[in-house]
């Protein structure tokens, strides 16, 4: 309670600090084959031991369900998704001690089913156009997605307005809030990782690998070289640890971008086959993804050139972002923890915490990655461009096409006989 | 009150440590009265009660004034007051939020909540600016790389602040922090998409801004009126003051509004037209051709109507019948969004947002039905009323590989001709 005198007169709602119960000790969910087999060792090295163990099952589970495919790959990220909303709004409940709130579950998990179908919808729209075409309720669906969208998000806010109780006002309204933006950094980003995945699954693993790289290479890096605190909020983390890890982070995405590089497995982009109805990626490499030469620096002595794919200049990119700005979701994370007086988000994975523990850092990659494509890589999808024409009216139709008409003519592309017709 | 509020939340039993403090938030002090001079000697002479209603009634009057002046001097003017009152909407809640968690002293948040609101506004009317200048954009070199790499300048800028707010956790303070990164994210949510969703509609044509916001307007004053006349039945608990009466009255009048102040605008290019902007004289323009929603169109009327009125057929807009579904939604779920602006002052022990127009409170008190209405009227646009915009259709055409291009060209062509569209000579090639 010293902590209260300290705060002196301005600091009421953060008072309560010293009130909320500290969580309950994690409970040990090791599994029992793993206690065996490590009972000799002392507490510390059992420790590392688990975490060691965990990771490497973590990382061939990651290319287990790359192997499995595009569609285990979105199942995987739902569900990533889904666990993740779980943990931060049981933190939540825990904070607020809303358990016994009425309907608040139930709209939480209301609302991000909303979230998720207005999501879902749009990708299906954009990406199973074909599929769409052909039957004819999704056809409506698809037309008026952003309409009955709104109305479920509409009758969600209905339902929390007329749930609210006198005597939890405050409490109602906090929930409301923080659902919303869990919903915001959870959701939309899952969201964002699908897209990047539709581009091609090699946007989707280099991320995601040169992430958990800069995670073990900055913790290795500390371990051995570790002596400059390098921020307050982290105090595990060290100066060392940082650049060695951009360092390594940098030359592991550009060889792991030239391994990937070379399959069209990973380059293409992933597209659905009506005939099929299955997920295909097979296609001719885009100019990313064949070698090219490029001439070193003067500053290199016998200017040579060397051949490379230009998605490992791409990849560079990525992997500063990851090495520079990524720690700082990590940051965000562990103050956020801190602020709630909480160890770990969940006990989900032995040694590591729960699954958000794990994604901290991913947060922001998905969102550059995306961001990147737009501006740097792709411009837009040729399907939904021809599928917004197919929508307007026949008079915008025929001017648009004469624009293209005329457009394609300049540019020498239409056989003779359509110019001579003009 | 505050007693009994406390003593109710200690029955709860433990349950509420974070809301026990209520008790200790300091009253918003008493609200400093704001009517001008000139106002308070005119009505020096009546009694309390009386004067605030004309206080109330002078003031209502004076804003809706003030409406119809900004809707005669133009787009621009508009653009430039639903800016202002986003600004200021934005700074209401955010003080609020001040006063509640106590955070004046908070290193850096005033910075950067007022930083996050320009770098979201940054993005929005980037956005607006690339799609409706097309043309002038690509005239000026240094706005087309601002356009081209919108995004990602608008993430670098975005991902400042983030940086920023992580360097700026300070240990005693870090639920506060988050607190207000919550609170401020929450704001701008509300706050700036609904207005960019405003000048959204106001760009489909004058009439799709001033319609909704008049069904809103009317349906608050209405639904006073059948509750001060005829209320008895109360409506929710959160507003003891509403009443089915109310509610259900207000709901004919604003419908029947709306269908009348829709006949009356339809018929003007100013306010049927999209808001264009003209290259040549660099400003914006309402001038076109006025679609088939505001042409007058022969109905007939159902068999009912026909008995009692003798009519056959009745000539509409088109424009008139989709005026009854905005006016029905604004009485229906407009009100929602006013329980729910009353729920948070209640949460938070606030009378008002603010004290800025005398008698009535802040601005957010004033739009706090609007809310949902600029969303509404914007998914009904692009759901009902138009398509995509062509001229966004061809910028992304043309930003294509040539390939695609020519792929899309055919496929158009094929399915201009299966229309008919496309003369047979065409057909040759």
């Amino acid at each position: 309670s010293h902590l209260q005198g300290s705060y002196g007169e301005g600091e009421m709602e953060g008072d309560s600090k010293a009130d909320t119960p500290d969580v309950p000790p994690s409970t040990d969910n090791t599994p029992q084959c793993l206690n065996k087999a490590l009972e000799g060792l002392s507490s510390r090295w059992k420790n590392w031991w688990i975490r060691g163990i965990l990771s490497l099952t973590m990382i061939i589970g990651f290319f287990l369900i790359i192997y499995l495919g595009p569609i285990m790959l979105i199942l995987v990220v739902m569900g990533v998704q889904i666990k993740c909303f779980h943990e931060i709004i049981t933190i939540g409940y825990r904070v607020y001690h809303s358990y016994d709130l009425p309907w608040f579950r139930t709209l939480s998990w209301y609302f991000l089913i909303c979230v998720n179908y207005f999501f879902y919808g749009e990708t299906v729209a954009d990406y199973f156009g074909a599929l769409v075409q052909r039957e004819e309720p999704l056809q409506f669906l698809v037309r008026y997605h952003r309409f009955i969208s709104f109305a479920l998000y509409l009758a969600g806010f209905c339902m929390f307005v007329l749930s609210l109780v006198k005597k939890h006002y405050r409490l109602q309204f906090y929930m409301f809030a923080w659902t919303h933006v869990t919903l915001l950094i959870v959701v939309t980003q899952s969201h964002l990782v699908i897209q990047n995945l539709f581009e091609g699954m090699i946007w989707f693993i280099v991320p995601i690998s040169i992430v958990i790289c800069n995670d073990i290479m900055a913790y290795l890096f500390g371990f051995f070289f570790g002596r400059t605190p390098l921020i307050k909020l982290s105090p595990k983390k060290t100066w060392e640890g940082f650049i060695g890890g951009f360092f390594a982070t940098v030359v592991f995405s550009f060889f792991f971008a030239y391994l990937l590089s070379q399959y069209q497995y990973f380059v293409c982009p992933v597209e659905y086959n009506s005939e099929t109805n299955r997920f295909a990626v097979e296609c001719e490499p885009s100019n990313l993804f064949m070698i090219q030469e490029y001439t070193l620096p003067a500053v290199v002595q016998n200017a040579k050139t060397v051949n490379l794919y230009p998605f490992q200049i791409h990849s560079i990119a990525l992997s500063t972002f990851a090495s520079l700005i990524g720690p700082f979701g990590g940051f965000f994370a562990s103050g956020f923890k801190r602020a709630f007086k909480i160890k770990d988000f969940a006990d989900t994975i032995p040694g590591h915490g729960g699954i958000m523990d794990r994604f901290d850092c991913q947060y922001l990659m998905a969102t550059f990655v995306h961001v990147y494509i737009t501006s740097f890589i792709r411009g837009p999808n040729p399907s939904k461009v021809l599928q917004q024409l197919l929508v307007l009216q026949p008079e915008q139709q025929l001017s648009i096409f004469n624009t293209l008409r005329n457009h394609l003519g300049e540019k020498g592309m239409l056989p003779p006989a359509v110019e001579e017709a003009q | 009150r505050c007693g009994s509020e406390t003593e109710g939340k200690e029955r709860d039993g433990a349950s509420d440590n974070e809301t026990k403090s209520d008790s200790g938030v300091p009253e918003v002090p008493v609200s400093a009265d704001d009517t001008p001079e000139v106002l308070n000697k005119a009505l020096s002479g009546l009694s309390s009660r009386w004067k605030n209603w004309w206080v109330r009634g002078i003031l209502t009057l004076a804003m809706i004034s003030f409406f119809f002046i900004i809707i005669y001097l133009g787009p621009m003017v508009l653009m430039m007051i639903v800016l202002c009152v986003q600004i200021k909407c934005f700074h209401e809640i955010i003080t609020i939020g001040y006063s509640v968690y106590h955070s004046y002293h908070l290193p850096w948040f005033r910075t950067l909540s007022w930083y996050f609101l320009l770098c979201v506004n940054y993005f929005f009317y980037g956005e607006t600016v690339t799609d409706y200048f097309f043309t002038l954009v690509q005239r000026e070199e240094p706005l087309r790389i601002l356009s081209k790499y919108h995004r990602f300048i608008s993430f670098a800028l975005y991902l400042t602040g983030f940086c920023m707010f992580v360097l700026s956790l300070v240990k005693k303070h870090y639920r506060l922090q988050f607190y207000m990164f919550g609170w401020t994210h929450v704001t701008l949510l509300i706050v700036v998409t609904q207005s960019h969703l405003i000048i959204h509609n106001l760009f489909e044509g004058m009439i799709w801004f001033i319609v909704p916001i008049s069904c809103v307007i009317c349906n608050d004053i209405m639904a006073y009126m059948f509750g001060f006349f005829f209320g008895r039945t109360p409506l929710i608990k959160l507003s003891p003051k509403k009443t089915w009466e109310g509610f259900i009255g207000g709901f004919f009048a604003t419908v029947v509004f709306g269908i009348l102040l829709s006949y009356v605008m339809s018929g003007y290019r100013f306010f049927v037209c999209p808001v264009e902007f003209n290259n040549d004289s660099n400003s914006f323009t309402v001038d076109c051709e006025p679609s088939e929603l505001f042409q007058l169109q022969d109905y007939g009327l159902p068999p009912v109507l026909k008995s009692i009125t003798g009519w056959t057929t009745v000539k509409l807009y088109p424009f008139q019948i989709h005026s009854i579904a905005l006016s029905a939604f604004a009485s229906i779920m407009g009100p929602f969004g006013g329980f729910f602006a009353s729920g948070f002052k209640r949460a938070f022990k606030i009378k008002d947002f603010a004290n800025t127009i005398p008698g009535h409170g802040g601005i957010m008190d004033r739009f706090d039905c609007q809310y949902l209405m600029a969303t509404f009227v914007n998914v009904y646009i692009a759901s009902f009323i138009r398509g995509p915009n062509p001229s966004k259709v061809i910028q992304q055409l043309l930003a294509l590989r040539l390939d695609q291009q020519l792929h899309i060209f055919n496929s158009l062509k094929a399915h201009l001709t299966e229309k008919g569209l496309l003369p047979a000579l065409e057909e040759a090639a």
